[in-house]
């Protein structure tokens, strides 16, 4: 039966956009973390997605290739008060862009609704089909 | 004998087969609505449904989530789309059988997914799969009341 597979399809999408969101919320957690004496300071970091397939030839679901860090420069903040401030009064801030991360974070959920409805509406055909002749 | 009493049956159980197909097909779609790369697919129901009752006998062809279907040259369903190569046997609505939608609106990941209108795909078939299955109902209903001649 064919349709079984979505429950597959759809709940690799939503194992891959629930790990987003996770990873968003690292980021947004850290955005204002300050770096140590090493200066290394906190790195956004993001998901890549991956098609894989999912057993059958037209079925096709998501995974997680890999979390990547990224690049951006780390913050630079005027801080000549705060305790980790280096010789010229700067203190090292994560590179995490906040808003980009609301706006990860939104679309992450929207994803995730949308797999949902996906799998309610394949369960109640599933169990229309079972109805058959009743 | 019997055979007479089912075969109306089975035009019905092919479509709700194809039908199943292509809410995979959606479902994997939307399941990869933010994966880079990804190239939507579809299948044409019309395309399908012909193949599975003529046994493959006409060439299928490629065809979009929004197109209408043109007179056929070179195989395909219209003149943008690409010929499939290969053989089209094997199971209803398999991998040959499935084409690529048309970009309505590029994006720079290569992402070829457009969300709302595999929404719209996605409940037009769940109607359609349901409309199938009633006509199945009906008809096993016919046949129940035959057989009880009641």
């Amino acid at each position: 039966m064919s349709m079984f597979s979505i429950f597959n399809i759809s709940g690799s999408a939503i194992s891959a956009q629930s790990q987003r969101l996770n990873v968003v919320a690292s980021n947004l957690a850290n955005a204002d973390a300050v770096a140590g004496p090493d200066g290394k300071g906190y790195k956004g970091r993001q998901l890549l997605f991956e098609t894989t397939a999912m057993g059958e030839d037209t079925a096709f679901g998501v995974r997680i290739a890999g979390v990547k860090e990224s690049n951006e420069a780390l913050r630079k903040v005027h801080n000549p008060s705060h305790p980790s401030a280096d010789n010229d009064g700067y203190i090292t801030q994560s590179n995490v862009n906040p808003v980009e991360e609301m706006v990860n974070m939104i679309s992450a959920s929207r994803s995730y609704q949308n797999n949902v409805e996906v799998m309610n509406t394949a369960k109640t055909l599933l169990l229309k089909t079972l109805q058959i002749g009743q | 004998m019997f055979a007479n009493l089912t075969s109306s049956l089975e035009f019905n159980a092919k479509a709700l087969i194809i039908r199943s197909e292509r809410q995979r097909v959606i479902a994997s779609n939307i399941a990869n609505a933010d994966t880079p790369g990804y190239a939507a697919r579809n299948l044409d129901f019309k395309e399908a449904m012909a193949s599975a009752n003529h046994s493959g006998q006409r060439p299928l062809g490629l065809q979009t989530s929004q197109g209408t279907l043109g007179s056929s040259t070179s195989g395909t369903s219209n003149i943008r789309h690409m010929a499939l190569s290969g053989n089209t046997e094997g199971r209803l609505g398999g991998q040959n059988k499935l084409g690529y939608a048309l970009q309505t609106q590029p994006s720079l990941d290569g992402n070829s997914v457009d969300l709302d209108q595999e929404r719209a795909n996605f409940v037009d078939n769940a109607v359609h799969y349901e409309t199938t299955l009633r006509f199945i109902n009906g008809q096993s209903k016919t046949i129940l009341s035959a057989i009880q001649g009641q």
